[in-house]
């Protein structure tokens, strides 16, 4: 299968501020890569290179084959974008706006005018269709965004934040849109600060920090380079947390951590289910008084914590400049 | 289809994208027309009797200067246009678009051209009311609006590229104000350049602004023959030297304007 992205040492700096710093990925056609990051990482400034918005200052990218620089006009035929921020019109109407971007796509007249239906239809928008965007909320905006990023049936779409500011039924919603438009073959690149999306839609994710990928694989890779999986449980006293450690130290692979204000425990184990019903076995039978037990993996929250050493959420790198 | 044929056709898009704008927020065109109708007034009625130009009734000799500088403002918008699309981020979704990298530019000077139009036909309608009239034939009139409208589009094309470089468009409408100012009145739009003291009056002379406003003049039959235009080049050869002006701008500032957007990028 031929790779629709192709990104190979890519150098941004914007004065003496270096937002991509030597950024290398790969995206397979047809599949659906994560661009994953606090804020200030790089993931617009990425975007606008791979969608000829921005020249790079060194290394090369092609997307569909094409070189985005060299062959920016083709390429541009071949992509859709939908920003961080949703660029519509204001005072175009929904449909006013995806017709103009149809016509630009040179989908002609008819063809234009349909392919707007038929996406105002899909993304909920017919009732507003002919009102100016103007009285649009902020959800109805994004959606005809990213309407206008379908227009052309893209092969390479290019998605900034698409849910950023949604509603939870709005994500979820969009999620969907996105879920389906891949089944119909569409290479996706998406950024997201939120570690459940990209769980849940990519099948790659590639992790950036300071304009570099710092981590990249499935959602489960990820979580394994950060360590497998762990027992964790609360006691009800502190001398059951005591007892609770040295019943469960044959089963632990790792470091045991013993939170004592909590009567907390957290026990790296290996094995899966039967190691918990091995647990409470144990636990039992010395009698501790177990209000809490279970088998976690780590979340995205925790590779990201682990891989960039800040939260998804409460970065303080750089401005949000985007 | 022909790259040129697709270029013209992606920049009436872009026009129309425009147009629709004047549609939908009137305000705009009323606004735009208020100042100069302003314009007509206080100079006709409060200036008008302490102003003599030699020659002409001084309303007649106004209207002129005042279609001069309502067109240069008028192309002005182009500017503001643009830098208010960079900043919501329109640009962007345009620049990522297989369109001709000329459409943008094309579609906004042509639908402030066609705004210009608008304003100068309500224009027309105040000057008559306050007594302004064409004293030449049709043709010649229809030369003089399509003159002063030619050069305003010229000058749009040069608006644009300070709009692309500011990218906002307050910090663009304050300084096009400060540089419009001094371009419509050191010239002979509001009285004539024979007074004016040494340097300013060579300015004024040259000022192309003096050249299209005295080619409106003549092709409206607002000037006295027995009194003939200022003893320099460009106001004895008015229509000439506009026609020159015209084709600078355009051969210096349309390439410089392209240049620019395929650079302009949205902080
Ligand atoms: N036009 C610009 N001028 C100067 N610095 C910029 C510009 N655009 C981005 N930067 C800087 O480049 C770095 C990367 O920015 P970028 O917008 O790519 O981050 P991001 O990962 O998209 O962040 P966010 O999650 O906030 O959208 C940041 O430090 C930012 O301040
Ligand atoms: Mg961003």
């Amino acid at each position: 299968m031929a790779d629709a992205i192709v990104a190979e040492g890519l150098v941004k700096r914007y004065g003496s501020v270096v937002a991509l710093d030597g950024l290398d990925l790969v995206v397979p056609e047809g599949t659906i890569t994560g661009l994953l990051g606090p804020n200030g990482a790089g993931k617009t400034t990425a975007v606008r290179v791979f969608t000829t918005l921005l020249q790079q200052d060194a290394g090369r990218a092609t997307v569909a084959g094409l070189d985005v620089v060299t062959d920016a006009t083709a390429l541009r035929g071949r992509i859709g974008l939908s920003g961080q921020y949703a660029a519509v019109d204001e005072n175009l109407t929904g449909f006013e706006n995806l017709d103009m971007v149809g016509r630009l796509y040179h989908l002609g007249k008819k063809r234009s005018r349909e392919r707007s239906r038929e996406l105002l239809e899909r993304f909920d928008l017919v009732e507003a269709a002919d009102r100016p965007t103007k009285g649009y909320s902020g959800g109805m905006r994004r959606r005809l965004d990213l309407a206008a990023a379908l227009v052309a049936e893209p092969s390479v779409l290019f998605l900034d934040e698409p849910t950023t500011g949604l509603d939870p039924r709005s994500r979820l919603g969009m999620w969907d849109v996105i879920a389906e438009l891949v089944a119909g073959g569409t290479t996706l690149l998406l950024t997201t600060q939120y570690l459940e999306e990209a769980d849940r839609l990519a099948d790659q994710i590639a992790v950036i920090d300071r304009g570099r990928v710092i981590a990249e694989g499935t959602a489960d890779q990820l979580k394994d380079q950060v360590g497998g999986e762990r027992l964790e449980l609360s006691v009800g006293s502190a001398r059951d947390v005591a007892t609770a450690g040295s019943a469960l130290a044959r089963l632990a692979i790792g470091e045991i951590v013993v939170d004592d204000r909590g009567h907390r425990l957290t026990v790296p184990v290996t094995g899966g289910a039967p190691v918990l019903v091995e647990a409470i076995r144990l636990l039992d039978g010395e009698g501790v008084k177990v209000l809490d037990v279970g088998l976690r993996r780590p979340t995205l929250d925790d590779v990201f914590l682990a891989l960039t050493g800040h939260g998804a959420e409460e970065s303080t790198t750089g401005g949000s400049a985007g | 289809m022909n790259g040129f044929a697709q270029a013209l056709g992606d920049g009436a898009v872009v026009a129309k994208r425009n147009l629709i704008k004047i549609k939908r927020v009137p305000d705009l065109l009323v606004f735009s027309t208020l100042s100069p109708i302003m314009f007509v007034l206080l100079f006709a009625y409060v200036f008008g009797s302490a102003i003599e130009v030699p020659g002409v009734d001084y309303r007649e000799f106004l209207m002129a200067g005042i279609f001069s500088q309502t067109v240069l403002f008028g192309a002005t918008i182009t500017g503001s246009g643009l830098a208010e699309d960079i900043q919501k981020g329109v640009i962007d979704r345009f620049r990522s678009l297989p369109m001709a990298r000329s459409a943008v530019l094309v579609g906004r000077t042509t639908s402030d051209l066609v705004n210009n139009a608008l304003v100068i036909v309500v224009m027309s309608l105040t000057g008559l009311v306050v007594g302004w009239r064409i004293h030449s034939s049709v043709w010649e009139a229809l030369a003089g609006f399509g003159l002063l409208l030619l050069f305003a589009y010229a000058f749009s094309w040069g608006m644009a590229i300070v709009g692309l470089v500011v990218r906002s468009p307050e910090v663009f409408n304050n300084a096009s104000f400060i540089a419009i100012f001094p371009l419509t009145f050191v010239a002979n739009t509001f009285v004539g350049t024979a007074n004016l003291p040494g340097v300013l009056k060579t300015v004024a002379e040259w000022n192309p602004v003096s050249a299209v406003t005295q080619a409106a003049r003549e092709l409206f039959g607002n000037t006295n023959p027995a009194v003939p235009p200022p003893d320099a080049w460009p106001l004895r050869h008015s229509v000439l030297a506009s026609l020159l002006w015209i084709a600078v701008f355009l051969v210096v500032f349309v390439p410089l304007a392209i240049r620019q957007y395929r650079r302009a990028v949205s902080r």
